[in-house]
């Protein structure tokens, strides 16, 4: 079937115009961080004159609970030295989180709730949310037009995945907005979009053409759309993920702060503005647990099909090809990560890590095992 | 109340003691373990140690939610699975672990696991040293913290069947990795560099953790099904303290209330039963209680996940030592049977009987090549006739790449196709000596392949004393669409079969075929042979010479030894099969999707556990609590709480508005479908409008919902 050469220049320009679209939204969504910043200053001082007040009838009793509780059980009977020691610790703890809490409200002027966002910078963000809808539109249409150049789904070759997984990675950003506020999110979505996209766009391009018969399969259209559902969706977890540990890194500087182990560094208080932006690292935490619970079973369907098509296409539904191996190695880990967040000791912080780590062996699955290593997969071309 | 103050209340409301501004009189709510001491031992029987939850790091928790992203107040450790043994958590040593689970602040299942299941975490005494290392050894193993590790070290172990060459995927590569790197690589061969995914330690690694995860599955499974067929965990103390609880005061007895609770929440599908008649709280007072529990196909979901884990693992071994692949090469018009003889190349697992391999039989009628016009293919088909058993009748079929025949559990595969000229051999009086097929070796794309003719049996005398043979053997370049390059010579600039050509070079002499020694049939050993001059279209007493199959006036070659004269009269093309039995596909099929269906359910479905009680108030009628939480459902659970609250209170209560007098120590909160302390001011927050409802979730800080907007 031959390539119907005016539609496939139409999909070049919508994706390129769709690009540029999506890098003014994200200059909108910077700014609109940078104004809320400097609205931030001026609110500060009010509200930390405040909250603090509001805070310490709050504090006292949990801080009563963990330091009376043991005394209590003291005073009872025969009490397990170890279980007054960590009952002890625990009150230590609560101590220090009411004191960081404290802190990060009388230091930096509290959460992002408090924040004042001038007016003018909140239109902004609505102008950069307008044109993020718009520039999926123009990326929408520029996978549809690629797909009726070629007459065939628009998603054989590296170029047209990596269109689609940002495609998928900004369509899940609009649909987390219409259920939660993470305005806050589109800046550090629209970076890396922009970027994938402009690599995409140069490095990987090839012009559309029609499939080899392998790729010619039912199930690698349900494998390939599976893989690229999940790995788009997978992309705003690590993004979340990288911001949670940001936030984690703050807090627990705050922390260090209020104990009187550091002071607050100068970069601390002018920079803190963004940081302080984002939700709290729990929150960011849950939200990045949310998005990877969501995207997992999709990835574990996403290779169950590819096994299926392997044992049609090759007579093996498993081979341990370069491909299969990294599609498995990236599934451990997301199902390590899911289980390091309901072990004591690893969540939080660690299962972040290994979220990452996964996301990387996705990405390597995707470029290095198609670009440098080569399988039978390999054939995808680039 | 501002919207500040509720936006910073603390960590408070999650350990159920901070002070609840909607209440009247904030000391009343004293430690628990302080003011009523049986209520710490209540709230180890709820098994979710709500206690503990205070435990959280992040002070930011309540405050965020405002910024919407949900969840974060009621249980930072959301997803928690419902530890292994809480349901009943009866033993005793929750104290120390609570405070030891210090980040998410509720004892974690990890610790349970750790601590084994249903059983206490001390070896009782008395138990036999070595006995007691093997039960903790089996603990250790069978803990989630050890099942991580091994994930881990999992993936890692797969990481170098990915960079180095496998044999089982490409063993010339691992041939050309050896010999270039002649001391490295044989180390790398010893640890099993090109065996990665055969190798014992990667097997060690799996198996470890299929037994850790046998181990722990059993125990889950156990506990499942007790809780499955056991009532909810009793009602803790103050469960109108847990976070998003609430309290009124009812005109009804205490028993009346706890009745109308429990079937408000039956209807609702929980699994609600009252502290039976008689049951007395710690302090010798009635327990009045209702305890209630929804989700527990959570819990299913992910069993059945890892039991289809387990179910994969054994297909995929089973199919494997029962499994056999053999590649065969079928010239159009030629037969194949499934006999171990009829394979070019033959695996079979380690129980695979050869002798009955099921004794299907095919023809191959016709093979059919359609390429772009650029000479990439498009399409394949191979049309066969086959015979599925001995004696059955032959069916007729087409072959296609990803389109296999299907034989039972064997699927016969396309997996390459290439040319066989015909050859005939005649003697000086024209009388065929020899005649075959001969499949020729693609070489590139357009098909260009190589050939080679071994004809042995040639009728020609043996040559002198030692009576060497005198055999024939010819090789050859075929081209499918043949083009004369000025400099490459004779190539093929098509891959479908327009003007057949072959470059041919002949040799005699003994190819000491029959000596017992396997030969390559690809490759011809010259040692003994000496190379032809040939007459033929090019010219007389060449050493090559170049046939056009469709032309029958240039495809003879003349002038070899004893008058006999070689034709190529015609080319057919020949098809690769790749016969696959995998007697265990089926299974391994069937397992791949519980692991999804138990995995959607497990991630999806949402365990939560509610307790309503009620206590007779001083002036009659009693005073209702209630409370609830859930580990992996943060902010829906308080939507669904303030419904359920609501649906309760109703159930308790006269509806409407008129309600008793407050009782002194509670204030009736007359909007409160909500959390504590969350006054009508919250804004009509018992409609489950879901940023409300969220914001109330995160223990009343929704306030600054309306500053951010998206
Ligand atoms: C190949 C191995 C395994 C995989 C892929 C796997 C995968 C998973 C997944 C996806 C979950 C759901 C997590 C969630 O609900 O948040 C889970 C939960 C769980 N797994 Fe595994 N698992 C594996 C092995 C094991 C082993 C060996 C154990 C036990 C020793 C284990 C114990 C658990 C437990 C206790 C949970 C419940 C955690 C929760 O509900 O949050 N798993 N597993």
């Amino acid at each position: 079937m031959a390539v119907n050469e005016g539609i496939a220049s139409l999909s070049d320009h919508l994706f390129g115009s769709g690009m540029a679209v999506y890098a003014a939204a994200m200059l909108g969504y910077a700014a609109e961080f940078a104004f809320s910043r400097l609205g931030t200053r001026s609110g500060a001082v009010e509200l930390s004159a405040e909250v603090p007040a509001a805070r310490t009838a709050d504090d006292r009793p949990a801080v009563l609970v963990g330091a009376g509780a043991p005394a209590d059980a003291g005073s009872s009977i025969e009490i397990d030295p170890a279980a007054a020691a960590l009952a002890a610790a625990r009150a230590r703890e609560i101590e220090a989180v009411r004191q960081r809490d404290t802190v990060a409200h009388t230091l930096v002027a509290g959460n992002d709730g408090d924040i004042e966002v001038p007016a003018s910078a909140r239109w902004i963000g609505r102008i950069a949310v307008l044109l993020t809808v718009v520039g999926w539109a123009l990326h929408l249409g520029s996978v549809i037009t690629r797909g009726i150049a070629a007459d065939r789904v628009p998603w054989g070759n590296m170029y047209e995945f990596s269109s689609m997984i940002c495609l998928i990675a900004v369509t899940t950003f609009l649909a987390l907005l219409t259920r939660q506020k993470v305005r806050w999110l589109g800046v550090f979505v629209m970076v890396p979009v922009v970027l994938y996209l402009g690599f995409a766009g140069t490095v990987l391009y090839v012009a559309p053409g029609p499939l080899v018969p392998a790729l010619n399969s039912y199930w690698l259209k349900i494998h390939v759309v599976a893989a690229i559902t999940s790995s788009g969706v997978f992309l705003i977890s690590a993004v979340t993920t990288v911001l949670f540990l940001v936030k984690e890194r703050w807090e627990n500087r705050l922390a260090d702060v209020a104990a009187g182990r550091a002071d607050a560094s100068r970069a601390m208080q002018s920079r803190g503005g963004i940081v302080m932006r984002l939700p709290s690292s729990a929150a960011l935490d849950t939200l990045s647990y949310r998005i990877i619970a969501f995207a997992f079973p999709i990835w574990t369907f996403a290779i169950i099909a590819g096994a299926i098509w392997a044992e049609s296409a090759w007579g093996r539904y498993w081979g341990w090809d370069p491909k299969e191996t990294w599609s498995f190695i990236t599934w451990v880990c997301y199902a390590a990560y899911l289980h390091a967040r309901a072990t004591a000791g690893w969540r939080g912080r660690r299962a972040a890590a290994i979220a990452l780590v996964a996301f990387t062996a996705l990405f390597v699955d995707y470029y290095l095992v198609n670009l440098v290593i080569t399988g039978l997969h390999s054939y995808a071309g680039v | 109340m501002t919207s500040s103050t509720r936006s910073h209340e603390p960590t408070g409301s999650a350990t159920g003691l901070a002070p609840k501004p909607g209440f009247g009189n904030p000391d009343e709510f004293v430690p628990a373990g302080a003011m009523d001491p049986a209520g710490t031992a209540d709230d180890e029987a709820v098994g979710f140690d709500p206690d503990s939850s205070g435990g959280r790091r992040l002070p930011e928790g309540h405050g965020d939610a405002g910024a919407g992203v949900a969840g974060v107040a009621v249980a930072p450790d959301a997803f928690a699975p419902l530890g292994p043994g809480e349901p009943d958590g009866s033993e005793g040593p929750d104290g120390p672990d609570a405070g030891r689970a210090r980040a998410g602040g509720v004892r974690r299942s990890a610790d349970r696991d750790a601590a084994g299941p249903g059983a206490p975490n001390a070896t009782p005494a008395g138990r036999h040293p070595a006995l007691a290392l093997a039960v903790r050894s089996w603990r250790q193993l069978t803990s989630m913290r050890t099942a991580l590790l091994l994930l881990f070290l999992l993936a890692l172990a797969a990481v170098p069947g990915s960079l180095l060459p496998q044999r089982n995927i490409n063993p010339m590569r691992v041939d050309q990795y050896l010999s270039s790197h002649p001391t490295f690589g044989p180390l790398l061969d010893k640890l099993s560099g090109f065996d990665v995914f055969a190798a014992p330690w990667f097997a060690a690694i799996y198996l470890l953790l299929f037994i850790s995860l046998i181990g722990c599955l059993s125990s889950r499974i156990r506990w499942h099904i007790k809780a499955l067929f056991t009532a909810p965990p009793k009602a803790p103390a103050r469960p109108g303290r847990l976070p998003g609880g609430s309290a009124w005061a009812s005109p009804l007895a205490p028993a009346d209330a706890t009745a109308g609770a429990r079937a408000a929440l039956r209807r609702r599908r929980f699994r609600a039963s009252v502290a039976a008649a008689g049951t007395r709280r710690p302090d010798g007072s009635p327990d009045h209680s209702v305890s209630a529990e929804k989700g527990y196909l959570r819990e299913t979901g992910n069993l059945v996940f890892h039991v289809a884990l387990v179910g994969l693992l054994v297909a995929i071994g089973f199919g494997s030592w029962f499994g056999y692949s053999g590649t065969t090469l079928v010239v159009t018009g030629d037969s194949m049977a499934n006999t171990i003889i009829s394979y070019d190349q033959f695996s079979g697992g380690k129980l695979v009987d050869t002798a009955k391999l099921r004794p299907f039989s095919l023809t191959l009628n016709r093979f059919a090549a359609a390429y772009e016009p650029n000479g990439e293919p498009s399409d394949f088909r191979a049309a066969v006739s086959y015979s599925p058993d001995l004696d059955s009748p032959t069916r007729q079929a087409t072959i296609r790449v990803n389109h296999p025949l299907v034989l039972g559990n064997a699927k016969i595969y396309l997996i390459g196709h290439g040319y066989a000229p015909h050859f005939v051999l005649r003697d000086a009086q024209r009388r065929t000596v020899w005649q075959g097929s001969v499949p020729c070796t693609p070489r590139d794309g357009m098909f260009t392949s190589t050939c080679t003719v071994k004809i042995p049996d040639t009728g020609l005398a043996p040559l002198g004393v030692r009576k060497e043979p005198q055999q024939l053997a010819f090789s050859g370049v075929f081209t499918p669409t043949t083009h004369l390059d000025p400099t490459q010579g004779y190539v093929s600039t098509f891959p479908a079969a327009r003007a057949p050509g072959l470059t041919i070079t002949g040799f005699v002499g003994n190819l000491h075929l029959n000596e017992g020694v396997p030969q390559n049939v690809y490759t011809v050993d010259t040692q003994d042979m000496r190379q032809l001059t040939l007459n033929g279209p090019a010219g007389t007493a060449r050493q090559a010479q170049v046939l056009a199959l469709n032309n029958s006036r240039q495809r003879t070659l003349t002038g070899l030894p004893g008058g006999l004269s070689l034709e190529a009269d015609s080319v057919a093309e020949f098809a690769t099969f790749q016969v696959k039995s995998d007697p265990f596909k089926e299974e391994a099929l069937i397992f791949a999707v519980l692991i999804i269906a138990g995995l959607i359910v497990s991630l999806r479905v949402h365990r939560r556990r509610l307790w309503v009680r009620a206590r007779p108030a001083p002036g009659g009628g009693s005073v209702v609590e209630i409370g609830g939480l859930s580990r992996s459902h943060g902010d829906g659970f308080a939507v669904e709480l303030s419904q359920l609250t609501t649906l309760v209170r109703e159930a308790t209560g006269p509806a409407g508005g008129q309600e008793p007098a407050a009782q002194p120590e509670l204030a009736v909160q007359p909007e409160s479908a909500v959390g504590p302390g969350e006054p009508a001011a919250g804004g009509g927050a018992a409609a489950p409008s879901t940023t409300e409802s969220r914001g109330t979730a995160a223990g009343g800080a929704a306030s600054n919902a309306s500053e951010r907007e998206h």
